[in-house]
C-alpha cells in the first residue's frame, strides 16, 4: 500500500506488473480454477478490451471510463459466443481449449488487417504529462497506475472470495469435479458455465483497458499472441489453480524470479535472448514435479489454513 | 396415488431394442425394485426416467406431469433424485460441500443450504466425516454420500442404481435399514435397480422383472419368486435329459 513512498520507479513498475498478472490470473481462475473450463486464449479478452477502450480514446478522445463498458460488453459477448458454441455442441476439455486458442488467433490475424486500429503497425495512445493526475482520462504518473491495479487486484480477490462461498461457487466446483453428477443434482450446467465465462471475460476486459492505458501501445502480434495467454495462466498454475491466493502468489514468484534473472544476467553482462522463457519452463517443470497442486495448497497447510 | 407412471416405453440403440413397450406404476410412498438379468434394459429405463436420454416412444408421468425428454437437471428439479451405479463424488470437495451442492436446489441461501446438508449427513451417519475430502471415503461411505447428495435435493422419488453393488452383506443390511427408515419417517418413494437379491427381497414391496427389454412379471416379492416366467429367465428352462 505504501510502496510508492519508498520504492524506486523500477520497483514500482515490477510491483505493477505483479499486480497486473495477479489480477488477470484471478480472472482466468474463475473459468478454469472454479468452473473447470480451460481457456488458453485469454489474451483475446485483454486485446479486445484494450483495443476497444484504446480506440475510443485514440479516435474520439473518449476516456476509459466509457471505454471500459464498451470493452466489457464486447468481451462478454465474445466469451458467450465461444461458450455457446462449445457448451451447446458438447465441445469440452482439450477441444474447448483449442477453440479458445482459435478465437484468439484469428482475432489477432483480423486485427493485423484492421487499418482503423493501426494494423500490424500498432496503435499508440497519446502520452500526456506524466506527473499530473488526470483521472477522467486515466493519465498520470506510474503511482496512479500502481494504485489502480492494486485496487483492481483487491477487488478481484474480494469478488472471488464471495463467489466461491456463493451458490455459483459451489455449482462451478461441482461442474469442475463431475459434470454429469452436477447435472443430476439439478444444476443447469450450460447456464452456470456461461456465467463463469461471462464473469471471467468481463474481468479480463478490464485488465485489457488497464494494459492499453498503462503501456500506451497496442500491437496485435503482441497482445493477442498465444504466449500472452500462456503468461496469464502460468501464475495461477504455479500458485495453485482454483485457490484464491494461488494467482497472487504465482504472479509474485514468476515476475520476481524472471525479472530478477534477466536483471541479474544483464548485470553480469550476459544478454541472452529467450532466457526468460527458459526460466519459465524450468520453474513450471519444477512445480509440476514437486508441487502438482501449485505452491499455495501445501503452503496453506504449513501455515495452518484450512484451505 | 401413483407418483410415477411409465407407459409403453421403448428405446432402441442402432436397431437393437433395449426396452420395448415397458409399462409400470410406482405408488406414492412405496419401495419398488426393478430386477432382471444383465442387459435386460434396467439401466436404460432408469436413464430415460432420469432424463439422460429420451425414449423413442412412450410417456413418463411424474406427479401427473409428463417428464419424458426433460434434461437431467429438470428431472431433478421436478422432484426425482438419483444415484450413480459407479459413484461420482465431487472428489476435490469435502463431504459436507458435496451435500451442500445438492441442497442449494431448494434452499434460499448458503446458510440454509448448509444447515440442511448437515441434517442429512447426520441422518446418514456421515456427520463425523463431513470435513474429509470425498476422495478419502471408503466405498460404502461413497455410496452413502451418493445417497446423501441426492436426498439433499429434497426429492419425492429417489432412484437408486445398484447402490448395493460391491458392499459386504453387513454393509448391505445397514443400507437396507437406512432406506427403510427414510421411507417410513420421511415418506420417501424409492425405485431401485438391483442385482443383490438379498436387498431387493428385504426392501421392496413391489417388484418388476425385466427380460430382453420387456416387463415379464410384476408383483410382491412372494409372487415374484414363484412366478414361472421369472424362474425361467433366471434359472433357465426345464429340459429333459
Amino acid at each position: 500500500m505504501l510502496l510508492p513512498w519508498f520504492a524506486g520507479s523500477y520497483a514500482l513498475s515490477v510491483a505493477t506488473l505483479i499486480l497486473y498478472f495477479a489480477y488477470t490470473g484471478q480472472a482466468w481462475n474463475v473459468m478454469m480454477g472454479f468452473a473447470g473450463q480451460l481457456s488458453l486464449g485469454h489474451a483475446l479478452y485483454v486485446g479486445v478490451g484494450g483495443y476497444a477502450a484504446g480506440a475510443l480514446f485514440f479516435h474520439y478522445g473518449i476516456g476509459p471510463w466509457a471505454g471500459l463498458w464498451l470493452a466489457i460488453l464486447l468481451c462478454v459477448a465474445l466469451g458467450l459466443a465461444i461458450g455457446f458454441l462449445a457448451f451447446r455442441f458438447g465441445i469440452s476439455g482439450v477441444y474447448f481449449a483449442l477453440l479458445t486458442i482459435a478465437f484468439a488467433e484469428f482475432t489477432r490475424i483480423g486485427f493485423d488487417h484492421l487499418d482503423w486500429l493501426g494494423g500490424p503497425g500498432g496503435m499508440f495512445l497519446k502520452v500526456a504529462q506524466r506527473d499530473s493526475i488526470d483521472l477522467l482520462n486515466f493519465r498520470g504518473p506510474p503511482t496512479m497506475y500502481y494504485y489502480a491495479i492494486l485496487a483492481l487486484s483487491i477487488g478481484a480477490f474480494v469478488l472471488c472470495f464471495f463467489l466461491l462461498k456463493s451458490k455459483a461457487g459451489y455449482y462451478w466446483q461441482a461442474i469442475r469435479e463431475n459434470e454429469e453428477a452436477a447435472q443430476a443434482l439439478g444444476i443447469n450446467t450450460f447456464r452456470w458455465k456461461m456465467l463463469a465465462v461471462a464473469i471471467s471475460s468481463a474481468m479480463t476486459a478490464v485488465s485489457g483497458v488497464f494494459f492499453a492505458f498503462y503501456y500506451n501501445n497496442l500491437f496485435p502480434e503482441q497482445i493477442f499472441h498465444i504466449s500472452r495467454s500462456i503468461e496469464i495462466i502460468l501464475g495461477p498454475i504455479i500458485g495453485g489453480i482454483g485457490t484464491l491466493f494461488g494467482p497472487i502468489l504465482g504472479a509474485v514468484v514468476l515476475t520476481l524470479l524472471s525479472d530478477g534473472i534477466t536483471e541479474g544476467l544483464a548485470a553480469m553482462g550476459w544478454e541472452i535472448p529467450g532466457i526468460k522463457q527458459v526460466f519459465y519452463g524450468l520453474v513450471l517443470l519444477a512445480v509440476i514435479m514437486f508441487l502438482p497442486n501449485g505452491i499455495w495448497p501445501p503452503l496453506a497447510r504449513r501455515l495452518g489454513f484450512h484451505k | 396415488m401413483n407418483l410415477l407412471i411409465v407407459e409403453n416405453l421403448s428405446k432402441s440403440f442402432r436397431g437393437l431394442k433395449a426396452v420395448s413397450d415397458a409399462s409400470f406404476t410406482i405408488p406414492d410412498g412405496s419401495i419398488n425394485a426393478l430386477i432382471g438379468p444383465n442387459g435386460a434394459g434396467k439401466t436404460t429405463i432408469f436413464n430415460m426416467v432420469a432424463g439422460v436420454f429420451p425414449p423413442d416412444i412412450g410417456k413418463i408421468r411424474f406427479m401427473a406431469k409428463e417428464i419424458q425428454g426433460l434434461r437431467p437437471d429438470q428431472v431433478c428439479a421436478a422432484g426425482i433424485g438419483r444415484t450413480f451405479q459407479i459413484v461420482k463424488p465431487f472428489a476435490g470437495l469435502s463431504v459436507l460441500d458435496n451435500v451442500i451442492v445438492g441442497s442449494f436446489l431448494r434452499s434460499k441461501n448458503a446458510a440454509d443450504s448448509r444447515r440442511y446438508a448437515l441434517e442429512i449427513l447426520e441422518k446418514l451417519q456421515l456427520g463425523p466425516k463431513r470435513d474429509l475430502p470425498a476422495s478419502s471415503l471408503t466405498l460404502p461411505d461413497r455410496k452413502r454420500l451418493e445417497v446423501a447428495r441426492a436426498l439433499a435435493t429434497r426429492p419425492r422419488l429417489l432412484l437408486l442404481d445398484e447402490v448395493m453393488a460391491g458392499l459386504r452383506p453387513t454393509e448391505c443390511d445397514q443400507m437396507v435399514e437406512m432406506f427403510r427408515d427414510l421411507n417410513k419417517t420421511d415418506g420417501l418413494t424409492i425405485l431401485l435397480i438391483e442385482h443383490v437379491m438379498r436387498a431387493v427381497m428385504a426392501l421392496a414391496q413391489h417388484i418388476g422383472v425385466l427380460h430382453h427389454g420387456e416387463v415379464i412379471a410384476r408383483g410382491t416379492p412372494e409372487e415374484i419368486v414363484r412366478d414361472p416366467a421369472v424362474l425361467e429367465c433366471y434359472l433357465g428352462e426345464e429340459t429333459e435329459v
